[in-house]
C-alpha cells in the first residue's frame, strides 16, 4: 500500500523543510535494512516480550456481553504492556533503531504523556539521551505524567507556544529536529508527520493485530466481525487495523474525539469534521478555517486532543475500509465508568473512546458476532482529571 | 509592468528584507514594505501568515499570531499587494506554508499572483521530492518557486540548484529562523557548488541580523536575507515602525550593495 514516496492514495508525503530531508532519507534507508536484520528483529523481540510483556492478551469481556446483550466482546489488552499502554511497542522499536543508526539522543512530543513516558521508559533502557516537548495546557492535566518522564531521567520542555497542546509539542519537537539532527532522533509516536514515520509507526504497532488475529482465530474458531480503536492521530488503530485490513468482512472503526460534539466548535473528530490539507509533514485531513488556518481543537482527551489523523486513516476512510465514529466527552467518560464498574478495568480516557462506541453498536449485533476493541491504555492517568469532570475534588 | 527576481541581482549584490503581512495590521505593512523599498531593498519577501510556522523561531511565530488576531486573510493580502503595485515596481516574492497555498486553491492561488505582480513564492515545508505538488501551475502563471538548500542538504546541493528557478534560498545554519550571534556552516563550499551547475543567484538566509553579517554572507554569495531583526523592529515599535525599519534595511543594504 505504501509506494515509493509514502504516499498512501493521494495522502501522506514528505512536507518538510530542506534541513531535514537528507535524514528523513537515511531514515527510510536505515528502517528498510534492520526491519530485516535478524539481529536487530531478535532484539527487538526480546525487549517486546521479556520487557513489554508481550504477547499481550485478548480478554474475552464476559460481564460487559452479557449487559450489553448482543456480540461477544474481547479487549486487546494494551493496557496490561510495560508503561501501561500500547505507545511502548513503538518506542522500542524506534529508540533501538535511532541507536543502530549510532544516534544518542532521542526527542519526542506528547499529549497524554503516554508516548513521552514510553520514549523516556526506552531510552532509560537502551542508553540514550531524551527530551520530551509537551504542550503547557497538556502538562497541567497530566501533571502525573511529567513527573514520571523526569523520574525516567528526561528532560521534560513545557511548550507555552499556541494553543499549549499535543500540535504545539509537534510544532516544537520539529523545530528541535530541524536544529541538531546529527546526533538526535525524533521518536515520532503515532502513525503521522512525514515518511517513513507512519509507515514505520505502523509496522511497529501492527504487533496488535498480528497477535489479536492468531489469538482469536485460537479462540473462536474465526475472524471478528468488527475490530475497533481509538483514533488521535491513529497508531493503536492502525495497529489493530493492519493485519485485518486484507480481510474484508472484518469492519474496521476508529473512534475519534468529538469533544462537546461534532457540531460544537470544541471538537477534535478530524474525518468527521476536518479537510484535505498539508500539515506536520504530511497530506491528511486536518481540521482548519477558511483560510487553511490549523484549529484549536478540543478533547477531554490529552492524546486525542490533535487536528489531524495519520494519512493511511484518511486514506482507509476515502476508499470506504475503514469507518469513523465520533464519540464525546460525555460519552468517553460514561465508558470510563461502565467498564471500571463491569469489569474491573479502568481504561485510558482516550481507549474510553472505543469502549463508548462499541456499547453503541454492540446490543444490535447478532450474539454470534464478534467485536474486538483495542484498550490500548490504562486510565490510572486519567483519574484525576474524570473525577475533576464530574466536579469531584482530589488531591494526586 | 513590475520587475521579476532577476531583476533584484542584475546590479550586484541583493539585500532581500522580510515582513510579516497583517503585522500589526495590513495597511502598515504597505508601509513598511514601501520604506524598505524605498531604503535600498532589491527584492522584498512578503509572509503570508500560518498558524503553525515550523520553520520559524520564536520572533516570527509571535508575528504570525499577531498577523492572525488582526484578521489577515490571504485575500486581504492580495488586496494589499495590488494597492502596493500602484506604487512600486520592485520585484516581490511570498513566503508562507503549504496550506495556505493549498487550501486557497493552487490554481486560483497562483493566478492572483500573477493578477497583483508576485514574482515567486518561498515555501519551506515544499522539498525538491514534493514541488511538482504546484510547480507546474506556478510555471503557467510565471510565478518561481524559489528552492532552499540547507547546511545538511550536501549531495542534494545540485540536484536541487539544477532544477531551481528565481533564486537558491541557501539556509546559513541548522533549526529554524531567528537571529544568531554566529554563522557557523561552511558556506562558500555550498554557494561554490551551486555555481557549478546554475547561473541563478545564490542569497543566505537564516541568522543574519547585522550590516557586518550581511556584508559578510553577501561576499560569499549574491545577497542576503533578513527576517526576525526587521520583524523584532515591528514588534517593538508596532504602527511606529515605519523609519527604524526604513533605516535599518538602509543600513543593511548599504553594507551590501558596497560589496
Amino acid at each position: 500500500m505504501t509506494n515509493p514516496n509514502g504516499r498512501f492514495g493521494e495522502y501522506g508525503g514528505q512536507y518538510v523543510p530542506e534541513t531535514l530531508m537528507n535524514e528523513l532519507i537515511h531514515l527510510e534507508a536505515a528502517y528498510n535494512y534492520y526491519k530485516k536484520e535478524p539481529g536487530f528483529c531478535a532484539e527487538l523481540e526480546e525487549l517486546l516480550n521479556n520487557y513489554a510483556g508481550r504477547p499481550s492478551r485478548l480478554y474475552y469481556a464476559e460481564k460487559m456481553t452479557k449487559d450489553l446483550g448482543g456480540a461477544k466482546v474481547y479487549l486487546k489488552r494494551e493496557d496490561l504492556n510495560h508503561t501501561g499502554a500500547h505507545k511502548i511497542n513503538n518506542c522500542l522499536g524506534q529508540v533501538l533503531l535511532a541507536r543502530k543508526m549510532g544516534k544518542t539522543r532521542v526527542i519526542a512530543e506528547t499529549g497524554a504523556g503516554q508516548h513521552g513516558v514510553a520514549t523516556a521508559t526506552a531510552a532509560a533502557l537502551l542508553g540514550l539521551e531524551c527530551e520530551v516537548f509537551m504542550g503547557e495546557r497538556d502538562c497541567q492535566r497530566q501533571k502525573l505524567n511529567v513527573y514520571r518522564m523526569e523520574l525516567l531521567g528526561a528532560k521534560v520542555h513545557h511548550v507555552k507556544t499556541g494553543s499549549q497542546v499535543l500540535k504545539d509539542a509537534v510544532n516544537e519537537a520539529m523545530r528541535e529536529w530541524a536544529s541538531r539532527v546529527e546526533d538526535t532522533h525524533y521518536v515520532i509516536g503515532s502513525t503521522m508527520g512525514p515518511h517513513p514515520f507512519p509507515m514505520i509507526v505502523r509496522d511497529f504497532q501492527s504487533v496488535i493485530s498480528r497477535e489479536a488475529r492468531a489469538q482469536i482465530l485460537e479462540k473462536e474458531g474465526k475472524l471478528p466481525d468488527v475490530v475497533m480503536a481509538c483514533v488521535g492521530g491513529g497508531s493503536n488503530a492502525m495497529g489493530m487495523f493492519w493485519n485485518f485490513i486484507p480481510d474484508e468482512h472484518v469492519r474496521l472503526i476508529g473512534c475519534e474525539a468529538a469533544g462537546k460534539g461534532i457540531d460544537s466548535g470544541e471538537t477534535a473528530a478530524t474525518i468527521n469534521t476536518g479537510k484535505i490539507g498539508v500539515f506536520h509533514g504530511m497530506k491528511s485531513l486536518f481540521c482548519q478555517n477558511q483560510d487553511g488556518q490549523i484549529d484549536e481543537v478540543f478533547s477531554i482527551s490529552a492524546g486525542l486532543d490533535y487536528p489531524g489523523i495519520g494519512p493511511e486513516h484518511a486514506y482507509l476512510h476515502s476508499i470506504g475500509r475503514a469507518e469513523y465514529a465520533a464519540v464525546t466527552d460525555e460519552e468517553a467518560v460514561e465508558a470510563f465508568e461502565y467498564l471500571s464498574k463491569t469489569e474491573g478495568i479502568i481504561p485510558a480516557i482516550e481507549s474510553a473512546h472505543a469502549v463508548a462506541y462499541a456499547r453503541k453498536i454492540a446490543p444490535s449485533m447478532d450474539k454470534n458476532q464478534v467485536i474486538i476493541i483495542c484498550l490500548s491504555g490504562r486510565g490510572d492517568k486519567d483519574v484525576a482529571s474524570v473525577a475533576n469532570y464530574r466536579g469531584v475534588k482530589i488531591d494526586e | 509592468m513590475s520587475k521579476r527576481i532577476a531583476d533584484a541581482f542584475r546590479n550586484g549584490k541583493a539585500f532581500i528584507p522580510f515582513i510579516t503581512a497583517g503585522d500589526p495590521d495590513l495597511a502598515s505593512t504597505e508601509r513598511f514594505v514601501l520604506a524598505m523599498a524605498e531604503a535600498g531593498a532589491d527584492l522584498i519577501e512578503i509572509g503570508i501568515p500560518f498558524s503553525d510556522p515550523i520553520a520559524e523561531g520564536v520572533v516570527i511565530q509571535e508575528a504570525d499570531i499577531r498577523a492572525l488576531r488582526s484578521g489577515t486573510t490571504t485575500d486581504k493580502v492580495f488586496e494589499m499587494v495590488k494597492s502596493l503595485r500602484q506604487k512600486t515596481d520592485i520585484p516581490l516574492v511570498f513566503m508562507t506554508y503549504l496550506n495556505i497555498v493549498f487550501y486557497y486553491g493552487y490554481e486560483r492561488f497562483f493566478a492572483r499572483c500573477a493578477e497583483v505582480g508576485i514574482s515567486g513564492i518561498i515555501i519551506p515545508d515544499l522539498p525538491y521530492e514534493e514541488k511538482n505538488e504546484c510547480a507546474g501551475i506556478a510555471a503557467e502563471h510565471q510565478v518561481e518557486i524559489v528552492s532552499m538548500i540547507a547546511p545538511t542538504s550536501r549531495e542534494r546541493i545540485q540536484t536541487i540548484a539544477s532544477d531551481a528557478e528565481g533564486f537558491l534560498y541557501v539556509v546559513s545554519s541548522m533549526g529554524v529562523t531567528g537571529v544568531r550571534q554566529k554563522i557557523t556552516t561552511d558556506l562558500k563550499t555550498i554557494v561554490g557548488q551551486i555555481r557549478e551547475v546554475t547561473s541563478l543567484p545564490a542569497a543566505i538566509g537564516f541568522g543574519i541580523s547585522t550590516p557586518g553579517q550581511a556584508s559578510d554572507m553577501a561576499a560569499i554569495s549574491d545577497g542576503a536575507i533578513v527576517g526576525s531583526a526587521i520583524v523584532r523592529l515591528i514588534a517593538e515599535y508596532g504602527r511606529e515602525a515605519e523609519e527604524p525599519v526604513r533605516e535599518y534595511v538602509r543600513q543593511m543594504a548599504e553594507a551590501v550593495h558596497r560589496l
